[in-house]
C-alpha cells in the first residue's frame, strides 16, 4: 500500500516528492508507448525497427524530462512567488498542476526536435529538420510525440488517482474495523463478563429456574453485541429489548441497589435506530453513576417524539458527572460516549445531537439526551 | 480455642451469599461475623469485630477493597492480630501481577471450589500456626506475632498500591497500557478558586497536601487553600521524587520535612521546616524514614 506523502514544507519539496513517486511508473508507461510507436512507424515505412526504437525512446525521454523539469520549476517558482508575497502556501493538492500543463505544452513543442538531436547524436545519422513539415515522417513524429506525451500523462495521472482512492478506502475500512473492535471490547469487558458468570454460578446452585432466565438474557446480550456490525440499524423496540437484557443482568448482580424504568410509547416501536446506540450509554450510567454509589439508585431509559425528532433519554440517579470523572481518574474510558457521538454525526450530521449533563432535579445523577431526525417513510420491522 | 471469625465484603449480594455458602461447606467452624456491601462498612465492621480473616472484593462502591485494606492497616489497634486478608476480584490484572509474589491470598471470580479449598487450607495453616502455641508462649508471642503479620501485610499492601498506581500509568508490565489511560502531565501551579478569584500557587511552594472530604487542603508557608479534587486525582500529577505520600490522606514535599521521629506505635511523627504543623506518617509509609 503506498504510504501517504509526507507533508512537504515547500511547493518545490512537494513537486520533488511527486516526481520521485512517478518516476518508476513513468519509465514503464513511456517505454511501452515508445515500443508501440516504433512498431507502428516500422509498419508504415517497413524499414529499420531498431533505428525507430532509438528515435522514439529519445523523444520520449526528452519529452518526459521536460514535464518533470517543468513540475520542479513550477514548484520552485510557486515558492518564490509566495515568499515574495509573504503568504502561506495553498493546499498541496492545488499546487503543481500548472507545472504539468506547462510541461506538456513545452514537451510537445520542443521535445521532438531535441529528441531527434539526441537520437542523431547517438546514431550518427542526420534526420531531416523537424521544421520541415513536408516530410511525412516528421509530421508523424510530431503527432506521435504529442499524443504519446499526453497519453502517458493521462495514464500516470489516472493510476495515481486510483492508488490514492484505494489507500483512502483501505484507511476508512481500517478505521471502521478498529471502531468495531473497540465497541466489542468495551461491551465484552472482562470484568462485566466474569462477574456475570460468577453470579450465574451461584444461581445454578440456589435457584435453577432463575439461573436459566439469566443465562437466556446473557445469550441474547452476547448475540446482539456480536451481531451489531452486521445489522447497522434495527427497530427501537429491539434496541429497548437489548437494553432490558443488559439491565436484567445488572439487576441480578446489583440486587436491591438497582432500580430500572423503561418507557417506550407504542407509536415509536418500529422507528429505525442505529443498533446498540443506547447500550454503551446505559452501561456508562451503571458503571460510572450507580456502581460507585453505596446506596445504588435508578436508571431510566425513555423515548418520546417531538415533532419530527425522536428524543431518547438515559438518566441515572448516580454520583453525577464531577464525582464520576474524579473516580475514573486514571481509568477514564469515555469511549461509549465518544462512539455514540461519532455514529450520530456520521449517520445524521448536524440533524442529530447528544447532550450530557447533570440531572437538574433533587435526585441528582446524569442525564444523556439524544435527538435523532425521524424520516416518516423508513420504518423497519422486527427481524 | 474459640471459633475463627471472618468478614465478607462484597457488593453483589448473590456473590456474597455464594461465598458464604461455599465457606460453610468447606470450613464449617468458620463464623461469618459480618457481611457488608461497601468498603467503608468493611473498615468499620472489621475494626469493631476484629475478625481473623477478611474477604475483600476489590471493586466496591465507596472505598475499593485495596483502599479499605490500607485504611485498616493504618487504623488497626496495636498488638492485636491483624486479620489475614483475602482479595476477591473478577478481573484486575494489576492485582494478579502484584499477588504473584505475595503470601496474602487472592481469589478470582467465579471462584471454584478447588481454589477456595486451597485458600481455606492456607488460611487455616496461618491461623493455627498463630494459635497453636501454648498459652504461656502465646502471651509472649502475641505481640511479636501481631507485629509480624502487620509488617507482612504492609509489604504486600505497598506492592499492591504501587501496582495499582503503576497500572494507571501503563507501566504494569504485560498489557498494562491496554486501558489507554495515559499519565497526566506534572502540575506546575495549583489553581485554587475562592469565589471568582483564582489563586495560583506554585507547586514548589506547597509544603503538604491533605485530603479533606471531597477537597484537598494545599498548605504553603504563608497560607492554605482548598482545591476541589480528590487526592487520588492529584497524586499522578505530582513528582513522586519530590512529593512523598506519608499517609492515606497526606502528601508532603520531601525537602520541607526536617525531622522524623519513630513512635512506639510504629507511626512516624514529622516536623516541618517553615511550618508549625506536625504530620503523621502511617505505619504503611514508615519505611520511607530510616537513616542512610
Amino acid at each position: 500500500m503506498p504510504s501517504p506523502p509526507a507533508a512537504a514544507s515547500t511547493a518545490f519539496a512537494a513537486a520533488w516528492q511527486r516526481v520521485k513517486r512517478r518516476l518508476l511508473r513513468t519509465v514503464l508507461v513511456v517505454s511501452a508507448i515508445c515500443v508501440v510507436i516504433a512498431v507502428i512507424l516500422t509498419a508504415v515505412d517497413g524499414r529499420g525497427f531498431g533505428m525507430k526504437l532509438v528515435y522514439s525512446f529519445s523523444i520520449g525521454l526528452v519529452c518526459n524530462s521536460i514535464v518533470f523539469g517543468a513540475m520542479l520549476l513550477s514548484g520552485w517558482f510557486t515558492d518564490l512567488l509566495h515568499r515574495a508575497r509573504g503568504r502561506p502556501l495553498p493546499a498541496q493538492s492545488t499546487t503543481g498542476w500548472h507545472g504539468v500543463v506547462a510541461g506538456t505544452v513545452g514537451a510537445a513543442l520542443i521535445g521532438p526536435p531535441l529528441g531527434l538531436l539526441l537520437a542523431d547524436w547517438i546514431t550518427g545519422f542526420t534526420s531531416p529538420s523537424v521544421l520541415n513539415f513536408n516530410s511525412t515522417s516528421t509530421r508523424l513524429t510530431l503527432l506521435f510525440s504529442v499524443l504519446a506525451t499526453v497519453v502517458s500523462l493521462f495514464i500516470i495521472q489516472a493510476q495515481e488517482r486510483l492508488a490514492n482512492a484505494r489507500a483512502q478506502a483501505e484507511a476508512a475500512q481500517r478505521r471502521a474495523a478498529e471502531n468495531q473492535l473497540r465497541l466489542l471490547q468495551s461491551q465484552l469487558e472482562p470484568h462485566m463478563l466474569f462477574n456475570t458468570l460468577a453470579n450465574l454460578r451461584v444461581l445454578i446452585g440456589m435457584d435453577p429456574p432463575r439461573a436459566q432466565a439469566m443465562l437466556d438474557r446473557l445469550i441474547a446480550f452476547l448475540r446482539a453485541t456480536l451481531n451489531a456490525s452486521r445489522m447497522p440499524q434495527h427497530p427501537l423496540a429491539t434496541e429497548f429489548d437489548r437494553v432490558a437484557d443488559y439491565l436484567a443482568l445488572m439487576d441480578v448482580r446489583m440486587g436491591p441497589r438497582l432500580r430500572i424504568r423503561l418507557h417506550l410509547p407504542d407509536a415509536l416501536r418500529t422507528l429505525p435506530v442505529p443498533s446498540l446506540l443506547l447500550q454503551p450509554l446505559v452501561e456508562n450510567a451503571i458503571k460510572h453513576g450507580l456502581e460507585p454509589k453505596v446506596q445504588g439508585g435508578r436508571v431510566e431509559v425513555s423515548a418520546r417524539q417531538e415533532g419530527d425528532t425522536l428524543v431518547l433519554v438515559v438518566r441515572d440517579t448516580g454520583i453525577g458527572l464531577a464525582a464520576a470523572a474524579a473516580a475514573a481518574a486514571g481509568d477514564g474510558s469515555h469511549f461509549g460516549l465518544a462512539q455514540a457521538r461519532e455514529r450520530l454525526a456520521t449517520l445524521f450530521g448536524s440533524r442529530a445531537s447528544l447532550n450530557l449533563q447533570d440531572a437538574d432535579d433533587a435526585e441528582g445523577g446524569v442525564r444523556v439526551t439524544l435527538r435523532l431526525p425521524i424520516s416518516i417513510t423508513t420504518t423497519v420491522t422486527s427481524p | 480455642m474459640t471459633a475463627p471469625t471472618a468478614l465478607i465484603a462484597e457488593d453483589e449480594p448473590l456473590l456474597a451469599a455464594g461465598l458464604r455458602a461455599d465457606l460453610a461447606a468447606l470450613w464449617p467452624e468458620l463464623v461469618v461475623a459480618a457481611q457488608v456491601g461497601d468498603g467503608a462498612s468493611a473498615v468499620a465492621q472489621a475494626l469493631a469485630l476484629q475478625p481473623q480473616v477478611c474477604f475483600l472484593d476489590i471493586r466496591m462502591p465507596g472505598l475499593s477493597g485495596l483502599e479499605a485494606a490500607q485504611m485498616l492497616a493504618e487504623e488497626w489497634p496495636e498488638h492485636t492480630l491483624f486479620p489475614l486478608l483475602v482479595f476477591v476480584t473478577a478481573y484486575d490484572q494489576y492485582a494478579l501481577a502484584a499477588f504473584d509474589a505475595q503470601a496474602v491470598d487472592y481469589l478470582v471470580k467465579p471462584v471454584d471450589r478447588t481454589r477456595l479449598q486451597a485458600c481455606v487450607y492456607r488460611l487455616k495453616a496461618r491461623l493455627y500456626g498463630r494459635l497453636h502455641a501454648s498459652p504461656a508462649e502465646r502471651s509472649a508471642q502475641t505481640a511479636s506475632a501481631a507485629d509480624d503479620t502487620l509488617a507482612q501485610t504492609m509489604t504486600q499492601l505497598r506492592a499492591l498500591l504501587g501496582a495499582a498506581a503503576g497500572g494507571c500509568a501503563g507501566t504494569g508490565g504485560t498489557g498494562g497500557n491496554a486501558g489507554g489511560a495515559q499519565r497526566p502531565p506534572l502540575l506546575d501551579v495549583v489553581q485554587a478558586q475562592i469565589g471568582n478569584l483564582v489563586h495560583l500557587v506554585p507547586v514548589a511552594e506547597v509544603i503538604y497536601f491533605e485530603a479533606a472530604d471531597k477537597y484537598v487542603r494545599v498548605v504553603t508557608a504563608e497560607r492554605e487553600h482548598l482545591i476541589r479534587m480528590s487526592l487520588r486525582e492529584l497524586l499522578p500529577q505530582l513528582d513522586a521524587q519530590r512529593f512523598w505520600q506519608v499517609h492515606r490522606s497526606t502528601v508532603v514535599q520531601a525537602r520541607c520535612i526536617s525531622t522524623a521521629r519513630r513512635e512506639e506505635s510504629g507511626k512516624v511523627t514529622l516536623t516541618l521546616a517553615g511550618h508549625r504543623d506536625k504530620l503523621t506518617a502511617s505505619r504503611l509509609y514508615a519505611h520511607l524514614f530510616k537513616g542512610m
